[in-house]
């Protein structure tokens, strides 16, 4: 059963497409040798060309080029060795031309495949209609003055990917997929950094309904500029439900745009909507068609890493992991590759089910304790590595392990140091566990009676007090295995 | 009036290489033959200090053994469609009220670094829109002839303004742009030399954008060897233009042999219009009779899609237009007309700063790109523009170079032919085509009307082959022997 | 082709340009002369005709990635008409 809105009449289904920007990452703009950092002081990485002054005119940057073709490769997608700039003409205070050069029906790249990872571990594959390059608009600041709005042409003219998706998904739980795996890819690949909160990468959705059963497509309501997965997860239940009320009042859904209200989690109708956009698209007279061959597809292909999809495979076929694990471990590069030095530790390497466990569950808490990422975790994979060789050739137990974790989450020391220094090394000599069982054993008469009684629970108890006596370090599995020969008698 | 401001380029040259005077000397002349002839109104913005002091930097050059350039000190007017750093540029626009750049264009600074010596932004229809040189936001300008036949005369236009100044001896040559004959029509009315070059020759950085597939700087002068020594300066790769060709400048005053022999030339069929002026059909039959003594074939060709040529333009290049002229909005430079809003601001700012034939040509551009009329206009413009071209593909299999009228009549009177948008625009019906092909274009002034005014001959000639167009014109140039002068006032 | 003032006023809305309501019926006189007269392209068969790319056969160059620009505020600034603390400014806009 997916995802419906009960209805009066029927119950509804959502249909979703995102138009997803991404932010390339290059030193220069898309058309002009301005720089692309964030964060810049306003006007200061602007030159005339981005400022539209008269007789300035647009020269394309080639890794701009590089970057949508190994997005397009890592989207296994359609590139389309000749693409033509289109100019997209409106006014607004915050793009100077009075158009935007993009790519309308000659993009540079075609259709392509993103494969969803869903919480319950199942896979599905949203289709890709196309990529296109485009400019960035500047930034319009509406609280610096009553009267006034304050216009800074910094990111205007940085390099935008559009991705734009079928119309394949059906819930909100979908869109998160797809935005965190297409986030994934591109970081991987090094074309985005994928910031949503930096405005890095935006996200536009386009979302109607129809009766659950239909195979209709109604008028879309798009949702613009949304800045996190957790936004359009929450503006697409708003959409939806706000939609199936309109049909069920009789009503018809406006095509329009509208903006998202994080405060309200709603989405409200833009005020200057009553005139439709016309952006009169023509081929931009100042560029000419965007060719190159086969040959520097094939460059780039042999430059692309392993991608998220593949690398979990890998994980599943390799080391054994579940389809969940392998697909939260790979979803950040840097994590896997924590992950990964973490397995290649030491001879023969760790257990990579271990190891998986560990970081998902131990480091993973460390991590949002510290609100921290992967890169500036408090305990290196060496040492991870380490800590779990100790558990693995019986040095300590994982109780005591965690017990060195903590310490470790503190310090950033070397596991093996800790233990060593706290002498936390596990007892293993059978004559000084067995000591402990016997005095356990003896002092415990009534905890005996109840064992031989059959409450075999209590065998806990005598395992509590020979681990009292020991510190904690007698080895867990000799202790239940002495345990149980002497009190079975 | 000193000799001074009364000779060519080449002619020049020679007297300063010679040291019969400075460059100085010869700014000087001109500054105050600029200022004595202001009722010709043919400068927007004279710069005299500028002059000045370019000139002095080129006798310095001179007198120090530096390398010298093809231009040096030789005093041009520089059409006000040139963005000038640090000179007012108005694009004969009140919508540039104001405006100075922090910039210099390709073509202008190439011109600078050959030595040449700006006297001032010269007179233009407003955004290069116009053939007459009527709708500058600065007034219009008079063609130096009309004091001969005591009547008010229009230049031509868009380069009105600088076809001005070289025939009143304004200036010794002018830049212009040519986007549907702006260059090759006012030189026809005004009787000197116009050529625009193959588009790509020139560069486009820092000329204010009309129309993009269309816009050419070129050399307006008094005769064919100017023409060529000029356009050497002008001309180069642009890396910061993506339509700049990339290819060499080659020497065009090399290629001026004077011999044109076994030459073909091309009289297409289609230009010999109905109603036409019978002066302009004679002055280009006698054309072809000069080119036929100098040694040339003589063949007719056929360029079917002529009669389209104009309406395809009228709507390519205002549908460019409109989104060029979009960055006009009152923001980041220039005029800018209050509002209560952004939008308000805009209407204000855009209804005031532009002239009606600037507002017209946006609107038909707008409309011409606008949903549900793209197809049926612009993409249809388009495809007969490749028709158009194709036609001179196929006629330059045969001939070397294409003769034709310049302009369907001589220099109307100021006031004429105004009711009419459409009127105006048959002016360019014998220019358009080769605009529309991106091929270069030269007007030889090559006799008089009736009346006493100029007539010209445009050759047509392949892409890139400018060298051998001017020494066609040359030929022609020669046989015409057009020495006529447009009269002192009085 | 015949315009309407209507039409006309969309236009001009959609070009930014304010056209007072006593110009509006005479531009659209003369928008239609134009467009009636741009209409004769239609006699003409362009079926199977590529619509012209570009005028020279050359593709688009491509420059190096570098920043070799920007970084000049005062000359972006230098034109606006109403600058402020390295900002353009315009009237408020309301979204």
């Amino acid at each position: 059963m997916g995802y419906v809105i009960k209805g009066e009449t029927c119950d509804w289904e959502v249909v979703i497409g995102l138009e997803v920007h991404c932010q390339v990452i290059s030193k220069a703009k898309l058309f002009s040798g301005a720089a692309t950092d964030f964060g810049a002081e306003a006007n200061t990485q602007v030159s005339l060309v981005d400022a539209a002054m008269p007789g300035m005119l647009p020269v394309i940057n080639e890794e701009c080029v590089r970057q949508a073709i190994k997005t397009g490769l890592g989207l296994k997608a359609q590139i389309n060795t000749k693409s033509v700039f289109a100019r997209k003409n409106y006014f607004y205070a915050d793009l100077p031309q009075g158009y935007q050069i993009s790519q309308a029906d000659q993009p540079i790249v075609g259709a392509g495949t993103i494969i969803l990872d869903m919480p319950d571990g199942s896979s599905r594959s949203v289709g890709i209609e196309r990529l296109h390059l485009e400019q960035d608009a500047g930034k319009s600041l509406h609280d610096q003055d009553p009267k006034r709005t304050f216009i800074d042409l910094n990111r205007t003219g940085v390099a935008l990917m559009e991705i734009v998706s079928d119309p394949d998904m059906r819930s909100p739980e979908e869109v998160g997929a797809y935005l965190r795996k297409l986030r994934s890819i591109v970081r991987y690949l090094g074309t985005c950094d994928g910031n949503m909160d930096q405005g890095s990468m935006r996200c536009d959705v386009n979302v109607s309904v129809r009766p659950v059963g239909s195979s209709e497509l109604r008028t879309r309501a798009e949702t613009k500029n949304v800045n996190s997965v957790r936004f359009a997860m929450q503006a697409i239940e708003y959409e939806a439900t706000r939609q199936v009320e309109i049909y069920d009042n009789g009503g018809e859904v406006v095509q329009e745009t509208r903006l998202f209200d994080a405060q309200t989690g709603t989405t409200r109708s833009m005020r200057s909507k009553e005139h439709a956009h016309d952006y009169r698209y023509f081929p931009d007279p100042d560029l000419l068609p965007l060719v190159f061959d086969q040959a520097l597809i094939d460059e780039i292909q042999a430059t692309l890493p392993e991608l998220p999809d593949e690398r979990k495979d890998r994980y599943i076929n390799e080391f054994g992991l579940s389809p969940y694990d392998a697909g939260v471990l790979v979803a950040d590069k840097d994590t896997a590759a924590y992950f990964e030095a973490v397995v290649a530790m030491g001879e023969g390497g760790r257990d990579p089910k271990m190891a998986a466990n560990w970081v998902i569950n131990n480091i993973f808490a460390v991590l949002s304790d510290k609100s921290v990422g992967i890169n500036d975790c408090p305990i290196s994979a060496e040492n991870l590595g380490k800590l779990l060789g100790l558990i693995a050739d019986d040095t300590i137990s994982t109780k005591i392990a965690k017990e060195v974790f903590e310490i470790m989450i503190e310090t950033g020391d070397d596991p093996e140091k800790i233990v060593e220094d706290k002498g936390l090394k596990q007892i293993t000599d059978t004559g000084a566990i067995e000591a402990a069982v016997d005095a356990a054993i003896a002092a415990g008469t009534a905890q005996v009676e109840q064992y031989r009684g059959g409450n075999e629970k209590i065998l806990g108890w005598f395992v509590g007090q020979v681990m009292k006596a020991t510190q904690g370090k007698a080895n867990p599995g000799q202790v239940n295995k002495l345990l149980k020969e002497k009190l079975d008698g | 009036m000193t000799k001074l401001n009364d000779m060519d380029i080449a002619t020049a040259r020679d007297g300063l290489n010679k040291g019969d005077f400075s460059a100085a000397e010869l700014a000087e002349a001109y500054i105050q033959a600029m200022q004595a002839g202001r009722d010709l109104n043919a400068y927007i913005t004279e710069t005299p200090e500028v002059a000045l002091e370019r000139a002095r930097e080129s006798d310095e050059r001179r007198a120090k053994g530096d390398h010298l350039g093809a231009m040096e000190g030789i005093p041009i007017a520089m059409k006000d469609l040139f963005c000038t750093e640090g000179v007012l540029t108005t694009a004969g626009s009140h919508i540039l009220d104001g405006f100075t750049p922090a910039y210099e264009s390709t073509v202008s600074a190439n011109l600078r670094s050959a030595g040449a010596v700006m006297l001032g932004k010269a007179n233009l229809d407003e955004f290069a829109m116009g053939s007459a040189n009527i709708t500058s936001y600065y007034g219009p300008v008079k063609n130096p002839w009309g004091l001969k036949v005591g009547k008010d005369l229009v230049p031509g236009g868009s380069s009105g303004g600088s076809a001005a100044a070289v025939s009143g001896g304004l200036a010794m040559a002018a830049t212009g742009t040519d986007t549907g004959g702006s260059i090759r029509q006012p030189a026809s009315f005004c009787g000197i030399v116009g050529l625009k070059p193959t588009y790509g020759r020139c560069s486009r950085w820092g000329v204010v954008a009309f129309a993009s597939s269309l816009d050419q700087a070129g050399p307006m002068t008094q005769t064919v060897r100017d023409a060529a020594i000029m356009l050497g300066a002008m001309a180069g790769f642009d890396p910061k233009d993506s339509t700049s060709a990339p290819i060499e400048t080659p020497d065009f005053e090399a290629a001026i042999t004077g011999d044109v022999k076994g030459k073909t030339i091309g009289i297409p069929k289609e230009y010999r219009m109905d109603g036409m002026d019978p002066e302009i059909q004679a002055m280009w039959d006698q054309g072809i009779e000069w080119l036929k003594a100098a040694g040339c074939n003589v063949k007719d060709v056929s360029l079917p899609h002529t009669k389209y040529a104009l309406p395809t333009y009228y709507i390519v290049a205002p549908a460019e237009a409109s989104a060029n002229l979009a960055r006009y909005d009152g923001v980041r430079y220039g005029l800018r007309v209050p509002g209560d809003s952004l939008d308000d601001m805009y209407m204000n700012t855009r209804g005031e700063g532009f002239g009606d034939e600037v507002q017209r040509r946006i609107l038909i551009g707008t409309y011409a790109l606008s949903s549900g009329y793209y197809d049926a206009y612009y993409i249809k413009a388009q495809k007969v523009r490749t028709l158009i071209s194709n036609d001179f593909k196929t006629a330059f299999e045969d001939v070397d170079a294409i003769l034709t009228p310049t302009a369907p009549s001589a220099a109307f009177g100021i006031g004429e032919n105004q009711d009419d948008p459409v009127a105006m625009y048959l002016n360019d019906v014998f220019t358009v085509p080769t605009s529309l092909a991106g091929l270069p274009g030269i007007s030889v002034p090559t006799g008089l009307s009736s009346g006493g005014l100029p007539l010209g001959l445009q050759l047509i000639g392949r892409a890139f082959g400018e060298g051998e167009l001017l020494n066609i014109a040359s030929a022609l140039e020669t046989a015409a022997a057009f020495n006529h002068k447009p009269g002192q006032e009085g | 082709m015949s315009l309407d003032k209507d039409t006309v006023k969309q236009i001009a809305y959609l070009a930014r340009i304010r056209v007072s309501d006593d110009k509006l019926a005479p531009l659209a006189g003369e928008l239609s002369s134009i467009l009636d007269w741009i209409e004769q392209l239609q006699e003409l068969d362009t079926d199977g005709v590529e619509p012209m790319a570009s005028v020279s056969d050359v593709t688009l160059p491509q420059r190096k990635d570098a920043v070799t620009d920007g970084n000049c505020q005062a000359a972006v600034l230098r034109n606006a008409p109403d600058p402020e603390d390295g900002f353009f400014t315009v009237p408020k806009v309301v979204e």
